[in-house]
Formats: C-alpha cells, sequence, structure tokens
C-alpha cells in the first residue's frame, strides 16, 4: 500500500513537470518562432506573456467537445487518450540521474521503442474514427511515415546497444561516462546514427518539416481535423509531450545523459536538462526554418537514405570496435 | 565531379546548416513588430478613415447636395436627399453613409467640389449591433466638428502635393 502509494508520488513527481515543461514548450516556440520571423511573439498575457499558456490552457478547458454525428464515438474519445498514454508512459525508464528513474528495468529502451509506436495508434485511430476524408488521408500518411522511420530509429539504437551492451537506459549513460567528457560520449563514434535518430525522432513525433499528417494547408488539419476543445489539446499535449520525450532519449542515448561534457566539472540534472532544452530549441529552429517535405520525398528519404546510412554505419562501428584502433 | 559534389551537399546537409544559420541570425535581429496600441506606424494626410462633414468657419454646413459623392460612390454608400432652405439655398435632408457597404476608396472626398465630405485619420471606431455603421447626417456634422483641426492640418498638410 505505501509502495503504492510512493510509486504514484513518484509518477506525479515526473508527469506534473512534464504537462508543466509541455505548456511552457508552446510557450517557447511561438516566442522562438516569433524572434526568428523577426517578431517579438505573445507579450500580451501577464509579463512577457509568460501566462500565455495558462490562458490557452482555459480556453481550450471551456471549448465545446463536438463528436461529429458520423464518427465513431468510442474511438473518437479513445485516440487522444492512446496517444497521451503513450507519450507519458515512456517516461518511466528515462533517468534523471544516476539513481533517479522511476522504473530501471532492463530492456527499458525495447519498451520505449514499443510505447512509441503505440502512439501511432492514437493518430490511426483518430484519423479513421473521425469519419472525415482530410483525417483518414493524414492518419493514413502518419501511418506509413512512422513505419518508415522506426525502422531508422531501431537500426540507430543498435548502434547505441553495440557500445554500451545493454537495453537499460541507465547502463547506456553510465557506459558513456570516461575521462574525456564531451569525447567520450556515444555523440563522437556514432554522430551519423545521432543524426539519424533525431530527424527520424522529428519525423516521429510528426513535426516540421515533417508534419504531413497535419499538413494544414493541404489536409486542412489532418488527422485531427474534427477535433475540438480539450481533446483537440490533448493531441497537443501528447506532440508537445513526445517532443520532450525524444530530446530525453536523445540525450540520454547519445549525448551522454546527466553527464558533464567537461572533465572535471561535476555532472548532475542540469546538464540532462541543459541538453534536453538545447535538443527542443532544435526542434523549434527546424520548424521556423524547413518548408514541408512532399510526401515521396520523406519515403524516400526514410528508406533509401536512413536505412542505408545506419547500416553502413552499423557494420563500420562493429568493425571499428573490433579492431585495435577503438579508442573508447 | 558535379555531381558527386551535388551528392554530398546534400549527404551532408551543409544547404541545410546554411538555412538553419541564416535562421539563427534572425533570432537576433532587431524585432520589427509595432506594440499597436502604444506604438503607432506613421499616416500618411492622406489617409482615408472614418467620414465626417465639415463645416466653414462661420458654423454654415459646406454641403451643397450636388450628389457628386453618391453618384460616384461605387458601393453605393451614400444616399442623400435635399431639399430648398427658407434662404433659397440647396441643402440635404439626409446625408447617411453605410459603413457596411463603404469601401474607404476615397472618391466622395475627391469628388466633392466644397471639401465637404472628408475621411478622418479616425480607424477605431466599431458598431455593437446591426445599424450602428450606419451614419446619418448628425452624426457625420458631429465627427466633422470634433476633428475639425486634425482634419484641416492633414488638408494643409497635402495641399503642396494636388
Amino acid at each position: 500500500m505505501l509502495l503504492t502509494a510512493w510509486t504514484l508520488i513518484k509518477i506525479l513527481a515526473i508527469t506534473l513537470p512534464v504537462m508543466g515543461a509541455v505548456a511552457y514548450l508552446t510557450y517557447a516556440e511561438r516566442k522562438v518562432i516569433g524572434y526568428i520571423q523577426v517578431r517579438i511573439g505573445p507579450n500580451r498575457v501577464g509579463p512577457l506573456g509568460l501566462l500565455q499558456p495558462i490562458a490557452d490552457a482555459v480556453k481550450l478547458l471551456t471549448k465545446e467537445l463536438i463528436i461529429p454525428s458520423g464518427a465513431s464515438k468510442v474511438l473518437f474519445v479513445l485516440a487522444p487518450v492512446i496517444s497521451i498514454v503513450a507519450a507519458l508512459a515512456a517516461w518511466a525508464v528515462v533517468p534523471f540521474g544516476p539513481e533517479t528513474i522511476l522504473a530501471d528495468i532492463d530492456a527499458g529502451l525495447l519498451y520505449i521503442l514499443a510505447l512509441t509506436s503505440m502512439g501511432v495508434y492514437g493518430v490511426i485511430v483518430a484519423g479513421w474514427a473521425s469519419n472525415s476524408k482530410y483525417a483518414f488521408i493524414g492518419a493514413m500518411r502518419s501511418a506509413a511515415q512512422i513505419v518508415a522511420y522506426e525502422i531508422a530509429m531501431g537500426f540507430a539504437l543498435i548502434g547505441v546497444l553495440m557500445l554500451s551492451g545493454s537495453l537499460s537506459l541507465l547502463d547506456i549513460v553510465n557506459a558513456q561516462q570516461g575521462d574525456w567528457g564531451l569525447f567520450s560520449w556515444n555523440l563522437i563514434p556514432l554522430l551519423p546514427l545521432f543524426v539519424v535518430y533525431f530527424i527520424s525522432g522529428v519525423a516521429e513525433t510528426n513535426r516540421a518539416p515533417f508534419d504531413v499528417a497535419e499538413g494544414e494547408s493541404e489536409i486542412v488539419a489532418g488527422f485531427h481535423v474534427e477535433y475540438s476543445g480539450m481533446t483537440f489539446a490533448i493531441f497537443f499535449l501528447a506532440e508537445y509531450a513526445n517532443m520532450i520525450l525524444v530530446s530525453a532519449l536523445s540525450t540520454c542515448l547519445f549525448l551522454g545523459g546527466w553527464l558533464s561534457p567537461i572533465p572535471g566539472v561535476p555532472s548532475g540534472w542540469p546538464w540532462l536538462f541543459a541538453k534536453m532544452g538545447f535538443l527542443l530549441f532544435c526542434f523549434l529552429w527546424f520548424r521556423a526554418t524547413f518548408p514541408r517535405y512532399r510526401y515521396d520525398q520523406i519515403m524516400r528519404l526514410g528508406w533509401k537514405v536512413f536505412i542505408p546510412v545506419t547500416l553502413v554505419w552499423i557494420l563500420v562501428v562493429g568493425a571499428w570496435k573490433l579492431s585495435p584502433w577503438w579508442l573508447w | 565531379m558535379q555531381a558527386v559534389r551535388n551528392f554530398f551537399k546534400t549527404f551532408l546537409l551543409i544547404e541545410l546548416l546554411q538555412g538553419l544559420a541564416l535562421t539563427g541570425r534572425h533570432l537576433f535581429a532587431r524585432k520589427i513588430t509595432v506594440q499597436y496600441p502604444e506604438e503607432r506606424t506613421p499616416m500618411s494626410p492622406r489617409f482615408r478613415g472614418l467620414h465626417a462633414l465639415r463645416r466653414y468657419p462661420n458654423g454654415e454646413e459646406r454641403c451643397i447636395a450636388c450628389k457628386l459623392c453618391e453618384a460616384v460612390c461605387p458601393a453605393m454608400a451614400i444616399t442623400i436627399e435635399s431639399e430648398q432652405r427658407d434662404d433659397g439655398t440647396r441643402r440635404t435632408t439626409r446625408y447617411d453613409i453605410d459603413l457596411t457597404k463603404c469601401i474607404f476608396c476615397g472618391f466622395c472626398e475627391e469628388s466633392c467640389p466644397v471639401d465637404s465630405i472628408v475621411e478622418t485619420h479616425v480607424l477605431e471606431y466599431h458598431g455593437e449591433q446591426r445599424g450602428d455603421l450606419l451614419y446619418t447626417k448628425e452624426m457625420l456634422l458631429a465627427i466633422g466638428d470634433h476633428y475639425e483641426k486634425d482634419i484641416a492640418a492633414a488638408r494643409a498638410a497635402d495641399a503642396p502635393y494636388r
């Protein structure tokens, strides 16, 4: 009983900050994109516009929930739930420090792969249950895209597994501990895999320039056209929670998690959050810079570029690791 | 050779990184946003905002009911009725502008031989219900009285260019 309560408290201690981070990520997104477009972004609600996410949340909470008459009602309501559950449950195995982790399971990485693939069901179910052609096109695009990029992502992770020899995220981060700080991380030997992983992560989360599932200028808003009010907000929560998750995972897998980049400087969670923050900024930066890929270009990039690149680099790293010139 | 160079340019994401550098520079550029209610962009003397009917300094209304503005109005937003006054001059008895029809082209102002109907610099007005934006002669004259100084100043500033 006590253990259950303690676990619940720990879950809340992860979930609530994630929700807060999601709220302020939307604010950061509007600010960063505004600044890049030489505007100043939201600055009216509260000092510097800092209360804007709260105003948005209140607005969405008080809006009417419309369920289209032709929709499959149960699935229509279930879809956002699937999305958010998958996005939040994956946080269970993300390590925040050498001891700070909710569930240090041996197959943590596998668990994360499984859950992030579950997230796509939210999108597909939403698109199907809406009984709208735009939503359906969005759902199909999203499904095809995620299948393509999941493979590249999986192969990129194989490189990490070869270096760390474990599926547990704690072990993976600990394996990147070394005397050379930054140069002991997986980032250096696995640089191409890191790039592939991060770009696949952008594609997995349906973020620009891979946001064809949403594609507001071509298919209105894709899978969530028919959603309104809080159900719509939950899709957004899930999307942003996934962005934060992908940043956290890239940090743990390639950028040494909470480890300090400079030898001698103590490690700790501030490093983890700094690295995550930079990656999240990159998400927003990409969105402000790149126009949306055409759909066939996305497929080409996933199948014909990323998968061969990861396969080749796995061979290179494998051979390198067995050779006497392995430095780590 | 060109093909090889292009391959490496694409494969190493060089052009994408150049794009990121460009937007990254703009992140620190001076912002051009004008904070509207507190700050405003400069306004030309020819700005075409809310309409007004002007008077002569002695208080006599300028409009002589020639109906040129009514005829020229492309949106047919102006309605004029007139009759002879006791002193023998012709004046309007009704001068309505339906601002929901008006397209703010300024033709009425240009066509007016006595500079009676003018467009002021007022742009922040609103109607809360249907009919609020139908401006009658009294309302237009009141606007003219209220803003006469600004209207005259704008006309004077624009005079050298006419």
